[in-house]
């Protein structure tokens, strides 16, 4: 990996963390707002990405969707995250017969594709972007719960964790100071690639109609809008999806070069 | 007559030259040594024979035979490796494909060089293996490297090495890493190969191993060579410093207290407990089984304030076991460990955790031994902080001198320090809480000879400063018996023999510790 690829990455993921914070800053318009006569435009200067079927500039909706679609990549890789560290540490650290039941669980999850699994989740409890978040999050679970599960049980046995038994530390201090750090150390890098995996599931949700709802401004959602109008208008999907790419390469690159940068060090 | 003949050899890695200057002959039926502390270039010099060492090569004079190896094609080169050249790498344990039966690995040179057929190659690789000193060739042959113990690897690659009777035998760090009788087996076996006519170019940063077979010493130093002549001279006479100090600092027959390097020793401290009587640790009657494989059986001892006891013995005599008994990281299943007079081994952990303090710990692989995340300083901090804070601090500077680090190195990791630094950090870590006994098992088994004699001459320092007792865990007979007051030497998980450590050498009653003590490489 380049350097001056991952340069970039960092640009193009800090201008959609500004995006995100303050949208009003990069476009003042409302992403709401419906001017009937100004649909279907062409991207021109007045709307450099063109208009929608209601004649919304689709440049302001995709900088107001930018919070939507990160807080929901976010979340959801949190949640991910936080699930396989409670199955990856019981697992890693429990009896043998908790390993056993948990890692079965893991088993019986990876058999179904994860995106299926999150449509499940959503049957269940219905769509919408607060239960899609949920569900991607589910959805990647056990992938992290694996690799954490794995990390525990080398760290464990390291002999760096039997020298601070010797050096008289106590059980909660070796798992806090040393076996924890260790094993989120190297999932740091995981988390970041994984942030963009999740706006791209979150993103496919809001697609097919189970996340956030047109006529909310959401990356998935005015991809899907879009979709309708595809043959003609070809600026409707473009740009949502240009954001969703961007999005998504940004942080694997990151990822990557975070992940190199660690191991020269 | 002349076989090999080196001169100005230099070899150099991108515009770095890493050897130069190198002069050296080998004859037939002679043994010439390249000794060096690691990095001093004696690998990449043997290698520049072989044409394998990855950069590129200028000599005045580069010849095998009536080869000039400057000028040789690679596909003459290939046909040399092997049929004229045989190579024994470092890392026996590595060197061989560990799905492949061994003799395989045999029939494969075979293959390649002669025309023998399938039957005949399987016949003589046996035959090859019988003629290393593995036992029951026939069965070993069709065994998997990791079925075999770490001689018979080492002799399984030698066997290989010499399938086509090649000329020269170039080995690399033949013994590091095997037990002291399975060593003086392995020299045993290049002696007859050398006394059959066979010229052997032999690597090793010990002194000790090489004289027993070199007839001609070439001492390397950052890639140039600081001395070289017949081995009798060189060894009686060294006239480079770096020499004499490669000499003074092999442990063998050199008495309790004699300084290996040339730092003078540390005065005792007077507001320590010196050395007495008190009996600080003592084991009865321990016992350890894993399964039905009884590690240690009926192990007893008494270690003394400020003290060294040393524990000899090979791998699997249950040595690292009783450690790790001593260290309450395993529960006896019979006979008890008790620490300053009091309960140890029958305490649970949560009642032994405070008195984990008076008994520190340093092990062969020092680097493991350190969570990977943090600095030196961090880990020291840690040390002196009983785990409270990691925040540099007068004392950690103070630590570190005293164990001979620079403070300059407290923002390093460990990865990136020498070995020999490695163990100095371990050492600051184990002594950090003022313990009273350190457990060191191997601690110097890993290390340059050079290294280890400064490493020796450390804990001698701290010994009598701080008033250490040492458990002392070795397979090498010369370091044990330079560190120890007493020693217990252990086989198959039992004590054969116990007592004060030079009473023990010059009369060793079991026939087992006068084997060990007689194949305990000397000088000269």
């Amino acid at each position: 990996m380049s350097r001056p690829a991952v340069i970039v990455a960092a640009a193009v993921l800090a201008f959609l963390v500004f995006a995100a914070l303050f949208p009003g800053v990069i476009a003042p318009g409302d992403p709401l707002a419906i001017h009937p006569l100004d649909s279907f435009r062409a991207p021109s200067f007045a709307h450099p990405f063109g208009t929608d079927e209601s004649g919304r500039d689709i440049f302001t909706r995709i900088i107001h969707g930018t919070g939507a679609s990160l807080t929901i990549g976010l979340s959801a890789t949190a949640i991910g995250v936080g699930l396989a560290l409670i199955l990856g540490l019981l697992s890693g650290l429990g009896p043998r017969w908790l390993d056993f039941g948990t890692t079965r669980f893991l088993e019986v999850l990876f058999a179904f594709p994860g995106l299926l699994l999150a449509l499940l989740f959503i049957v269940i409890y219905g769509p919408g972007v607060v239960t899609s978040t949920i569900a991607v999050g589910l959805a990647t679970a056990p992938g992290y719960a694996r690799i954490i599960r794995s990390q525990v049980r080398v760290v464990r046995r390291a002999p760096y964790l039997e020298a601070a038994l010797v050096l008289g530390r106590s059980p909660a201090h070796r798992l806090v100071r040393h076996l924890l750090p260790n094993v989120v150390g190297s999932l740091f890098v995981l988390v970041t690639l994984g942030i963009g995996q999740s706006i791209v599931w979150a993103s496919s949700l809001s697609y097919l109609g189970l996340g956030a709802v047109p006529p909310a401004a959401e990356w998935g959602a005015m991809l899907s809008a879009g979709r309708t109008y595809l043959g003609s208008f070809w600026w409707m999907t473009f740009f949502p999806g240009l954001f969703i790419v961007l999005a998504a390469v940004g942080t694997t690159l990151l990822g990557r070069g975070i992940q190199q940068g660690t191991r020269l060090r | 007559m002349t076989l090999v003949s080196v001169r100005d050899l230099a070899v150099s890695f991108g515009g770095t030259t890493v050897v130069s200057g190198v002069d050296f002959d080998i004859e037939a039926g002679q043994c010439v040594a390249l000794v060096g502390e690691s990095g001093s270039g004696k690998s990449v010099t043997a290698r520049a024979l072989l044409g394998l060492t990855g950069g590129s090569v200028n000599a005045a004079e580069l010849r095998f035979h009536d080869t000039d190896l400057r000028s040789a094609s690679p596909s003459r080169l290939r046909r040399l490796r092997g049929r004229e050249i045989g190579f024994v790498s470092q890392g026996a344990l590595v060197a061989l494909d560990p799905l492949r039966p061994v003799g395989r690995e045999i029939e494969d040179s075979l293959r390649i060089h002669t025309r023998l057929g399938a039957a005949q190659r399987r016949a003589r690789a046996i035959e090859l293996l019988a003629e290393a000193g593995v036992p029951q060739a026939a069965e070993r042959a069709a065994q998997r490297p990791d079925e075999l113990s770490g001689g018979l690897r080492q002799r399984a690659l030698i066997a290989s090495a010499i399938a086509l009777r090649p000329r020269l035998l170039i080995a690399d760090e033949p013994t590091t890493a095997l037990d002291t009788t399975v060593q003086a087996g392995i020299l045993d076996l290049l002696e007859s190969l050398r006394d059959a006519g066979t010229a052997i170019l032999l690597i090793s940063h010990d002194l000790a191993v090489v004289s027993r077979l070199a007839s001609h010493l070439v001492v390397m130093s950052e890639g140039r060579v600081v001395e070289s002549g017949p081995a009798e001279r060189v060894l009686a006479e060294p006239r480079h410093p770096y020499t004499r100090r490669l000499i003074a600092a092999v442990p063998t027959d050199r008495p309790r207290f004699e300084r290996l390097t040339d730092r003078p020793a540390a005065a005792p401290a007077a507001d320590r407990p010196q050395a007495s009587r008190d009996v600080v640790l003592s084991a009865t009657g321990l016992r350890r089984e894993f399964g039905s494989r009884v590690a240690v059986d009926g192990v007893g001892f008494a270690l003394g304030r400020g003290k060294t006891l040393g524990i000899v013995g090979e791998s699997g005599s249950g040595k690292t076991t009783v450690a790790r008994l001593v260290l309450a990281l395993e529960r006896p299943d019979a006979g008890e460990v008790r620490l300053l007079g009091r309960p140890w081994s029958t305490l649970t952990e949560p009642q032994r955790r405070e008195r984990r303090p008076g008994i520190g710990a340093i092990y062969q692989d020092a680097l493991s031994s350190f969570d990977p995340r943090l600095t030196v300083g961090q880990i020291l901090a840690d040390a002196l902080s009983g785990g409270r804070s990691r925040r540099a601090s007068p004392e950690v500077v103070a630590l570190m001198e005293s164990v001979g680090l620079q403070a300059s190195l407290a923002s390093r990791r460990p990865r990136l320090l020498s070995g020999g630094q490695q163990q100095r950090v371990a050492i600051a870590r184990a002594i950090a809480p003022r313990p009273h006994i350190l457990v060191c098992d191997e601690p110097v088994s890993s290390l340059d000879v050079s290294v280890q004699a400064q490493v020796l001459d450390l804990l001698d320092d701290l010994q009598r400063s701080l008033g250490l007792s040492y458990l002392f865990i070795t397979h090498d007979l010369g370091v044990v018996r330079h560190m120890s007051d007493d020693l217990l030497v252990m086989r198959h998980g039992r004590v054969l023999e116990a007592g004060p450590t030079e009473s023990v050498f010059s009369r060793p009653r079991h026939d087992y510790t006068r084997a060990l003590i007689d194949s305990a490489p000397r000088l000269g």
